[in-house]
């Protein structure tokens, strides 16, 4: 008896996206993700190119040509479209070379820390109990340590190399994940679905792998490149403290600490390389804020 | 409420044993201290009576023990730069990174407590964009880089501000904007997110059926509740930017407690470095307990157990 | 004779990413003081919005509309939000759906309480302590004076409920809007604070506004029922004859999914209502209650179906003839 004009709805149809359509929706409406996105493929792309793109040797020092200046300058040349340092050396060669270091320091510390934090915090916040009073003491501890000082102390006592400076970056900095990963982990410990798996007789790591991570994984991802940033803005500090990447590495933070002799005079040998590193850095921290906007929409819009 | 003290207490005493710990192995981490201490070009013979002066031929526990108890008396050793015991040395300085800290504070909070409270309650608007913006760039500034950028502005160019030394307060200016910029987008991001919670919260709304008016509505209702977590980091970030004057007071020479563990550390005084790092670990240690108390008595559910 | 509250073609639009959601449209009721009116209807059919539009407390992405929207004579419409301000807690009070974020978790009880007096009246802080004392008493809360002092957060849910009671009581309102008052309360503390509220609204003589989705609650305490349904007024009668004689086949459902004593056989299952509501968005096009409607015919597709008034307190929106509007919704069921 029902005619199908009845059946229908009483409103004009419309159609809801679906989940993928929605979050597909967010991301190129988010400028903010989008411009991080964009920063970070250009220093990325330099980076893996800087051997073809760098116009001249980033080592090579020629005296007779210190303190060029950059090509907006009345007096700059195309040979050297960013000048020269206090040594000779071509600025824009540095810089490509520079973001090389920048990008493995944060990478690589940022994924030691991961490995510690993440494994605490997961370890803390699921099993709970002494895990949990330990884990946690431990971070109460780091976090009472002063990061910058106890790097400069570290690595000025047992000496600055890339490595060295990435393990110690690493073995500081895992605080935020183990923070993050404990408190994310102990709202999940109880869902449903943790413990339908539970019920179900699967093994804690096979819960932990299977069930809980992919869970996690979204705030795992915002995190580490909160502290990708974090780890390259330390390493800039340490460097330009001068107890972080030895010279003649072009590290950025080290080209700013050369720089600053001669910044009265020519401001742009520390504004260059300070600018590349913020970019850097924002680029980083808004792509961070844009998978968390993206991925959990009842955030900040 | 006093049970929680207690336990508060009684954990941060814990941390700190733990911190004089860790500080005391911090400079053993490169091998034997004596090589450091006896300089470069040092002979067999000088590292063996450097290793005998300082006692570091005991076991380490000993050792450990020794400066541990020192410490308590406030004896923190020998300095082998300045030949003077390290605690005369440090109450100067640290009164002015004491300074700095409280002034970068300061003004860290009287930026972003009310652009928090102004992007929350006016949401998407200019003013919210502003506190976002001001935040997301604040994250990104490499601190020493935005000290040199101020140096080179206001000092050079604009001649406002002395750019280097610790003598007067126009010294202070610059490294407190520097500073205090570094804790600002953590302050503005929690005062703007506990804002936006309590505002959508349900008392907020049992106020306004009440007839009250928007202004005690936001200062009585809503901005007590927000500012509670802002307390807790309020400590930690003091913390992290006494730690940070490593670097603001390095680019501005400033002569406080940061420039003199840079200079500790650049010639291997050991003694001095362990006693900074021990003393920083310590006052964050005091100012979280601190800020737990507070937090205690502002949130009854916590101090009313 | 003339009414607390007037409301005539209320219109309450949410501006969300899809679109404009009608959630409530051509509403019409009135009120008189020591009346009960019940708003029913199934959650997010935009009872609890009415209430809010009433108050001026609606969210920000909300837009109010009325033809009518008068309380004590005056006309709400154009009441800037100061002067909805002084209304609200004074002249009319809400007590919302129990939560432990009800009240304040910073304040005291008293602190809270006090303050809706003080709010609106110069009055020393003494007598509002007073006042708070006796209406504590008055909800039925020992020892009122020391709980004065307590911090909600030390009370139970029905104590904060009753505090909450009190507290829209404060100023001596004409009219209370009790919002799914006891929604969130155990079943005991339930008919505890209906009762409460019941001698509370005869004893002060109030108009009150009761939003449930439990018919059960509107059964004990309402003289009037207005059933909503996807944002509109359905039906609405006084409560016996609802109970009676329910005219539209939405009606006739909801009394169908609850068991009532004497009518419902032991076995025998209870009715339920197929499909889901539609989302308000759009024109609508005939009945809105058409696409789960047994008894729905090609008209109701084709024709706006307006309210039928079939006496100044009864009237309900169906094409069908009161006569024929019955279905038994409990054989529905059967011929699935």
């Amino acid at each position: 008896m029902d005619s199908k004009k009845n059946s229908s709805s009483p409103f004009p149809a419309i159609s809801f996206p679906t989940p993928g359509q929605m979050m597909w929706r967010r991301t190129i409406h988010h400028w903010g993700f989008l411009l991080g996105a964009g920063i970070l493929a250009v220093i990325l792309v330099v980076a893996l190119l800087a051997p073809y793109l760098a116009p001249c040797d980033p080592y090579h020092q020629d005296l007779a040509h210190r303190l060029i200046n950059p090509i907006w300058h009345a007096d700059g040349t195309w040979k050297h479209p960013l000048g020269t340092d206090g040594l000779g050396r071509d600025y824009l060669s540095r810089l490509l070379y520079g973001a090389r270091i920048s990008l493995l320091i944060g990478f690589a510390a940022m994924s030691i820390s991961a490995v510690i934090g993440a494994s605490m915090g997961v370890a803390a916040g699921y099993f709970g109990g002494r895990v949990d009073v330990v884990v946690s003491f431990l971070i109460t501890t780091r976090l009472a340590l002063p990061v910058i000082l106890v790097a400069l102390a570290v690595v000025a006592l047992v000496g600055g190399s890339l490595p060295m400076v990435i393990t110690v970056l690493g073995l500081l900095i895992w605080d935020r994940f183990a923070v993050v990963m404990r408190s994310t982990t102990q709202q999940l410990r109880s869902a449903d679905y943790i413990n339908a798996a539970k019920a179900t007789g699967c093994s804690t790591m096979r819960i932990i792998f299977g069930e809980l991570l992919p869970n996690i994984l979204n705030n795992l991802i915002v995190v580490a490149t909160l502290e990708m940033a974090r780890a390259i803005l330390l390493e800039a500090a340490l460097s330009f403290l001068g107890m972080g990447v030895q010279p003649p590495l072009p590290s950025w933070g080290l080209m700013i600490s050369e720089g600053k002799e001669f910044m009265f005079f020519t401001p742009w040998l520390i504004v260059i390389p300070g600018t590349v590193l913020f970019m850097l850095v924002l680029a980083i921290n808004l792509l961070g804020d844009g998978i968390r906007d993206i991925t959990a929409p009842e955030g900040r819009s | 409420m006093l049970h929680y003290t207690c336990k508060r207490i009684a954990l941060a005493l814990l941390v700190a044993i733990t911190v004089s710990f860790l500080s005391f192995m911090l400079v053993r981490v490169s091998g034997d201290p004596a090589y450091a201490l006896a300089g470069e070009n040092a002979t067999a013979k000088e590292i063996a009576f450097v290793r005998e002066k300082y006692g570091l031929d005991r076991p380490i526990m000993v050792q450990y023990l020794d400066w541990a108890l020192k410490a308590l008396h406030g004896d923190l050793g020998q300095s082998p730069y300045f030949r003077e015991n390290v605690s005369a040395i440090i109450g100067h300085r640290l009164k002015v990174t004491m300074t700095l800290g409280a002034s970068a504070l300061l003004f860290a909070l009287t930026l972003s407590i009310p652009l928090g409270v102004l992007a929350a309650i006016r949401p998407n608007t200019w003013i919210d964009r502003v506190a976002l913006g001001i935040s997301v760039l604040g994250q990104a500034m490499p601190s020493f880089w935005f000290g040199l950028i101020l140096i080179l502005f206001f000092g050079v160019t604009l001649r406002w501000f002395p750019v280097s030394g610790s003598s007067s307060w126009r010294h202070f200016v610059l490294p407190t904007i520097a500073l205090g910029y570094y804790a600002t987008p953590a302050f503005m991001r929690l005062t703007r997110s506990g804002m936006m919670d309590v505002l959508s919260s349900d008392y907020i709304r049992t106020a306004r059926a009440k007839g009250l008016l928007s202004g005690s509505v936001l200062f009585k209702h809503a901005l007590r509740n927000a500012i509670i977590p802002v307390v807790s980091v309020v400590a930690v970030q003091l913390g992290f930017m006494l730690g940070g004057s490593v670097v603001i007071e390095s680019v501005f020479a400033v002569n406080g407690f940061g420039l003199l563990a840079y200079e500790s550390i650049a010639r291997a005084d050991l003694p001095m470095v362990q006693a900074i790092v021990l003393i920083l670990s310590l006052i964050y240690v005091l100012l979280t307990l601190f800020a737990d108390v507070l937090n205690a008595l502002l949130d009854p559910r916590i101090r009313v157990a | 004779m003339s009414h607390l509250l007037e409301v005539k073609d209320l219109q309450v639009d949410l501006a969300i990413p899809a679109g404009i959601l009608n959630a409530v449209r051509n509403v019409s009721f009135s009120l008189s003081r020591g009346e009960t009116l019940a708003l029913v209807g199934e959650s997010g059919c935009g009872k609890s919005l009415t209430a809010m539009a009433i108050m001026n407390l609606l969210p920000g992405q909300a837009r109010r509309q009325a033809a009518v929207l008068s309380f004590e004579g005056d006309d709400l419409r154009h009441f800037s939000q100061k002067q909805m301000a002084d209304i609200r807690g004074r002249q009319m009070a809400m007590i919302f759906q129990e939560s432990m974020m009800l009240l304040n978790p910073c304040y005291t009880i008293g602190n809270q309480l006090e303050e809706a007096l003080l709010r609106h009246q110069k009055v020393p802080r003494r007598q509002a302590r007073d006042r708070a004392v006796y209406l504590l008493e008055k909800v039925g809360i020992t020892a009122a004076g020391s709980r004065l002092k307590q911090y909600p957060h030390q009370l139970s849910g029905g104590l904060r409920q009753r505090v909450m009671i009190s507290m829209a009581l404060m100023c001596g309102p004409a009219l209370i809007i009790a919002d799914e008052p006891t929604t969130a309360l155990d079943v005991t503390i339930q008919a505890q604070i209906l009762s409460l509220l019941a001698d509370l609204q005869q004893e002060f003589n109030m108009g009150m506004i009761m939003i449930t989705h439990d018919l059960g609650v509107v059964s004990r305490i309402a003289e009037q029922v207005v059933v909503m349904y996807c944002g509109q007024i359905i039906e609405s009668a006084p409560t016996r004859e609802l109970f009676s004689r329910p005219l539209h086949p939405y009606t006739q459902g909801l009394l169908a999914c609850i068991p009532i004593p004497g009518r419902s056989k032991r076995g025998q299952h209870l009715g339920s209502i197929p499909g889901t509501v539609p989302t308000p968005i759009g024109r609508l096009q005939g009945c809105i209650f058409r696409n789960r409607c047994p008894l729905a015919m090609e008209a109701c597709a084709e024709q706006t179906v307006i309210l039928q008034e079939i006496d100044d307190r009864r009237s309900y929106r169906c094409l069908l003839s009161p006569d024929r509007a019955g279905y038994n919704w409990l054989e529905y069921d059967e011929h699935e």
